[in-house]
C-alpha cells in the first residue's frame, strides 16, 4: 500500500523493479514524462492512473484529476499536451449518472487544457474491486520551444520556485472522507499548470533547469528526488511557502507536515539566478500565479538532501514521505 | 495562528538564546532530559539544538507512549481484532507500529477492518454507526489522553452502547521518571517537564523530583519560545543551586491540574499492579486498567487475550536509547537494519520516537550549520 | 501524548452543553467539553484541544505575561550593562531579578 503513496517506497518500486526490467536501455534520472523522437520531431509521452476516494470532492473529481494530472506531467517535462488516451476500470454496479458525470468532467477539463481525447477503453470489474472507478490517462505532447529540463543541469545558487499554496488537494480529500470530522472551506487545487509553464518558458526559458509537479508525497518528496538526482542540497525557507489557513489548521490539528501533502495544481521549478526575478514576475502577473514564490536555493550542502531553515537560525532535514501521511496525536 | 505564532517570534527566540548563552557556565556540561515525546519532536522540528551552546545537551526521555508499548501488546490487540466483525480503531500513531506478524496497516492490507480515528469519541461514533460490528479501540497515551478515553467509556455505558470496547494501554508518567532516576547509568542535571500531561495531573506530582532528588524541573510548553524559556529557568535554578518545580506553561497548565479529568480517570481506571514497558522492563503501578464497573467495555475481558510476551531482538538497544543512555545513532541497528521504512523498534516508527526524530531531522545535517550561515 | 492545539469556541451545541464547535485557523471540529465541566468555557474562549477533547482553557493574560517577560530578557541585561558603566554594581555581582 505504501508503494502507491508517492514517497520512498514508490520510488524504490520504480527504480528497483520497473526501470531495470522495462527500460534497461535508458540512462539518466527518472522523469515525469519520456521524450522520444519520431522522424526528427520530438515528443513527450506520459501515463498515469488515478485512484481517489471519494470520486467527487470540493474543487473537482477523478475525471479532472485524470486530465490535469497528465497535462501537468507533460508540462513540467517541457511539453504541451496535444492528445490523450483514456482507460476506465469500472466497478460493476457503478451508477450511470456517476460515470456520465466523470466523462463530462473529463471533456470539460480537456477542453480547458486544450487537449484532445482521441482514444479510450473500458473494463468492468466485480463489485468491491475498484472503489467506483479507476482512470488511466496517457498523454502525448509537443516540446515547448526553448525548454531543456534536466536535473543534472542544476547548479549551486539556483533558485527554487513554487507556483502557489500547498496542501489544498490532499487535505480536501482527507476532509471529504468524513472520517476525521473536520470542516473547512477548502477545495482541491486541480488545474492545468500549462499556461503558467508557458508563461515561465517565455519569460525565463533558458534559465529553467528542472520542473516537477509535487503530487503524492508533496513538495518534500519532489525536492528530495531533485536533491538525489542532482547530488546537491536544497535549502528552503518554510516561512516563504504559501499555505492556506485551512490547510495549516488541519495539519496542526492532525500533526501532519504540509510539505508531505499532495498537490494537483502546482509545480516546482529550479531557475538560474539571473532569470529568477523575471520568472517570478511572469507568474505573479498571471491569474492563478499570484501566490507563486521563491522558496529556496540550491546549495552544495547538505548534498542529496533537503533542509528547511527558520528565520531564527534553526534548521531541520526534510525527508521524503514514508508511506501515506498519517494523523498523529503524540 | 493565535497562541502559536507569537511563541515562534524570531526576535524573541534570538533574545532567549542569547540569555541562555549568558547563563551557562562554560566549564560545565549540562544534561537536561525532556521527558515527553512531543518535546523531542519540537526540538527537531524547530531546529532548537542549533540555538543552544554545545555544553547544553538535551536527552530524550521515555515519554513516547507508542515507543514504550511492548510488541506483545500490539500482537494481542491485533489478535483480538482478527475475529469476525471486529473493527480495529486506533490513532494514526499506531498504524505503522510493527507487531510480530505486521503492523495494523499491514493487517488492513490483508483484509482486516482497520480504521484511523482522531479521537476516542470517533471510535464510539463508529460503534453507533456499525451496530452489526464490534469496535475495539486500541487506547494508548499518558495522562493527557487517558481522561478522554475515560469520558468516552462513561458515555458508552450511559448510552448502553454494547458493541464497543477499549484495549487499554494507558501508562503514567511519574513511574517512568522514577525509573530513569533510579537507573545507575543516568546522570541528569534537570528535567524539562511534560506540558500537556500536566494540564491533567498539575505540577504537584513532580515535587519529589525537586525535594528528594534535588533536580530542578520546569513544566514546559511546546513552542520554540516555551522550550527556550524553560531552559533559561532551569539554568537559573542551577546557577542559584535551587531545585524546585516551576510552571513555564502557565497559560494552559493549572498548578492543581484538571479535577474533572482526574475524576473521570478515577471513575473508570485503576492502576495495574505492574506493566511491562518496552526497554524499561516491568514497572509497578505504572499503567491503567479498566475497573470492574466497566468490565463490559474492557476488550481484555470481553475477549480472550493471547497475552504473549515478545522479547525484542537482542541487538536492538531500544531500552538504552529510551533511557537516554545511548543516542539513537549509537544503537548498532540505527540507519542500517532499523530505519523508518523498516523499523525494528517503536522508537523508529513513532514520529516522536527519538530514533525516528533523529533519523528524519538530523542525521544528514553535518555540514548544514556552516552552509546555513552562507545562505542566510 | 502531546499534540494539543489552541482553538476558539464558536458555539456550544444547544442540545448538548458538553459539545462545542471549535475553530482552529478556519478549520472546524466538534470538541467534547466534558473535561472542563468545573469551569465551562463560553463562545469566544480559547481552549487547548487534544484528541477531540478540550483539556484546559487558555489564559490570554498568562500568555501576555509570558511574552512580556521574554521581551524584557534582553532589556534587563542592557539596563544592567548601562549601570555597570556607572560603577554602581554590588560587590558580589548582581543578576536580573528572576522572572
Amino acid at each position: 500500500m505504501a508503494h502507491g503513496a508517492g514517497g520512498k517506497a514508490s520510488r524504490r518500486l520504480v527504480e528497483g523493479l520497473f526501470a531495470p526490467l522495462l527500460c534497461a536501455d535508458s540512462t539518466g534520472p527518472l522523469t515525469d514524462a519520456a521524450q522520444l523522437s519520431i522522424e526528427g520531431t520530438r515528443f513527450a509521452i506520459t501515463t498515469d492512473s488515478f485512484v481517489v476516494k471519494p470520486l467527487r470532492f470540493p474543487g473537482g473529481s477523478i475525471g479532472e484529476l485524470a486530465v490535469n494530472g497528465t497535462v501537468n506531467d507533460l508540462a513540467v517535462s517541457g511539453a504541451r499536451a496535444e492528445v490523450m488516451a483514456v482507460t476506465y476500470v469500472l466497478e460493476a454496479g457503478l451508477p450511470t449518472e456517476v460515470l456520465e458525470a466523470e466523462v463530462r468532467a473529463m471533456a470539460a477539463a480537456a477542453q480547458r487544457a486544450g487537449v484532445r481525447i482521441v482514444s479510450g477503453d473500458t473494463k468492468v470489474v466485480e463489485h468491491g474491486k475498484a472503489d467506483g472507478m479507476y482512470v488511466t490517462t496517457t498523454g502525448i505532447g509537443s516540446m515547448i520551444r526553448g525548454l531543456k529540463i534536466d536535473a543534472r543541469s542544476v547548479r549551486p545558487g539556483d533558485k527554487v520556485l513554487l507556483s502557489g499554496p500547498i496542501g489544498d488537494h490532499g487535505i480536501t480529500i482527507l476532509l471529504s472522507r468524513g472520517e476525521l470530522d473536520l470542516e473547512a472551506e477548502l477545495c482541491s487545487d486541480t488545474r492545468p499548470v500549462l499556461p503558467l509553464v508557458e508563461a515561465l518558458a517565455a519569460a525565463a526559458g533558458p534559465g529553467i533547469r528542472w520542473m516537477r509537479d509535487p503530487t503524492r508525497g508533496g513538495v518534500a518528496t519532489s525536492l528530495n528526488e531533485l536533491a538525489c538526482d542532482c547530488g546537491l542540497g536544497i535549502v528552503i525557507d518554510e516561512e516563504k511557502i504559501p499555505i492556506h489557513d485551512a490547510v495549516r489548521g488541519a495539519c496542526e490539528l492532525l500533526g501532519l507536515d504540509p510539505l508531505h501533502i499532495a498537490n494537483e495544481g502546482q509545480f516546482l521549478a529550479v531557475i538560474a539566478p539571473e532569470y529568477s526575478d523575471a520568472a517570478l514576475n511572469a507568474l505573479n502577473l498571471l491569474p492563478g500565479g499570484e501566490d507563486a514564490r521563491m522558496i529556496g536555493t540550491v546549495c552544495e550542502q547538505p548534498a542529496g538532501a533537503v533542509l528547511a531553515a527558520t528565520s531564527y537560525g534553526g534548521s531541520r532535514i526534510v525527508d521524503m514521505l514514508v508511506g501515506d501521511p498519517l494523523p498523529r496525536i503524540c | 495562528m493565535k497562541f502559536v505564532d507569537e511563541f515562534r517570534a524570531p526576535e524573541l527566540i534570538t533574545r532567549t538564546s542569547e540569555e541562555i548563552r549568558r547563563l551557562v557556565d562554560p566549564a560545565r556540561h549540562y544534561r537536561f532530559m525532556e521527558v515527553c515525546g512531543g518535546h523531542t519532536h519540537a526540538i527537531y522540528r524547530f531546529g532548537l539544538k542549533d540555538l543552544l551552546p554545545d555544553n547544553v545537551e538535551l536527552i530524550h526521555g521515555p515519554g513516547c507512549p507508542v515507543c514504550v508499548l511492548p510488541m506483545g501488546r500490539i500482537d494481542d490487540g491485533l489478535a483480538l481484532s482478527q475475529q469476525d466483525n471486529v473493527i480495529f480503531a486506533a490513532f494514526g500513531d499506531m498504524m505503522r507500529v510493527p507487531g510480530t506478524h505486521g503492523s495494523p496497516l499491514e493487517y488492513k492490507a490483508r483484509g482486516m477492518d482497520v480504521r484511523i480515528v482522531y479521537s476516542p469519541s470517533d471510535a464510539l461514533k463508529l460503534a453507533r454507526a456499525n451496530l452489526d460490528k464490534h469496535v475495539m479501540f486500541f487506547a494508548i497515551g499518558f495522562e493527557t489522553t487517558a481522561p478522554s478515553t475515560a469520558l468516552t467509556l462513561m458515555r458508552a455505558r450511559a448510552e448502553g452502547i454494547r458493541n464497543f470496547s477499549v484495549f487499554c494501554n494507558h501508562v503514567t508518567i511519574i513511574p517512568a521518571i522514577r525509573a530513569i532516576l533510579d537507573s545507575p547509568d543516568m546522570r541528569l542535571d534537570a528535567f524539562i517537564g511534560p506540558g500537556h500531561v500536566s494540564t491533567v495531573i498539575g505540577c504537584r506530582p513532580y515535587e519529589w523530583i525537586a525535594k528528594e532528588e534535588r533536580k530542578p524541573i520546569v513544566i514546559s510548553g511546546f513552542e520554540p519560545l516555551d522550550m527556550l524559556q524553560s531552559i533559561v529557568m532551569l539554568l537559573r535554578q542551577l546557577q542559584t543551586r535551587e531545585a524546585k518545580v516551576e510552571n513555564q506553561y502557565k497559560r494552559v497548565v493549572p498548578w492543581e491540574g484538571n479535577r474533572a479529568a482526574l475524576k473521570a480517570m478515577a471513575e473508570v481506571f485503576q492502576l495495574r499492579p505492574y506493566f511491562e514497558w518496552r526497554g524499561l522492563g516491568f514497572i509497578s503501578q505504572s499503567a491503567l486498567r479498566i475497573r470492574d464497573a466497566y468490565a463490559e467495555w474492557d476488550s481484555e475481558r470481553r475477549f480472550d487475550v493471547p497475552g504473549v510476551r515478545v522479547t525484542d531482538p537482542k541487538a536492538a538497544q531500544c531500552g538504552e536509547v529510551l533511557k537516554g543512555v545511548l543516542k539513537p545513532h549509537q544503537c548498532k541497528l540505527f540507519g542500517r537494519e532499523c530505519t523508518p521504512e523498516h523499523p525494528i523498534g517503536a522508537l523508529m516508527v513513532s514520529s516522536e520516537g527519538s530514533c525516528a526524530a533523529y533519523y528524519n531531522y538530523e542525521h544528514r545535517k553535518t555540514a548544514a550549520a556552516t552552509m546555513l550561515s552562507q545562505t542566510a | 501524548m502531546c499534540l494539543a492545539i489552541p482553538g476558539k469556541i464558536i458555539e456550544i451545541s444547544p442540545d448538548n452543553p458538553d459539545s462545542a464547535l471549535v475553530d482552529v485557523v478556519s478549520v472546524r471540529r466538534r470538541v467534547d467539553l466534558g473535561l472542563l465541566q468545573d469551569d465551562r468555557p463560553k463562545p469566544g474562549d480559547w481552549v487547548l484541544i487534544h484528541v477531540g477533547f478540550a483539556m484546559s482553557k487558555i489564559s490570554e493574560q498568562d500568555a501576555n505575561d509570558q511574552m512580556q517577560t521574554l521581551r524584557m530578557l534582553g532589556e534587563t541585561e542592557a539596563a544592567l550593562q548601562e549601570v555597570k558603566g556607572y560603577g554602581l554594581e554590588e560587590e558580589n555581582g548582581s543578576e536580573a531579578a528572576s522572572s
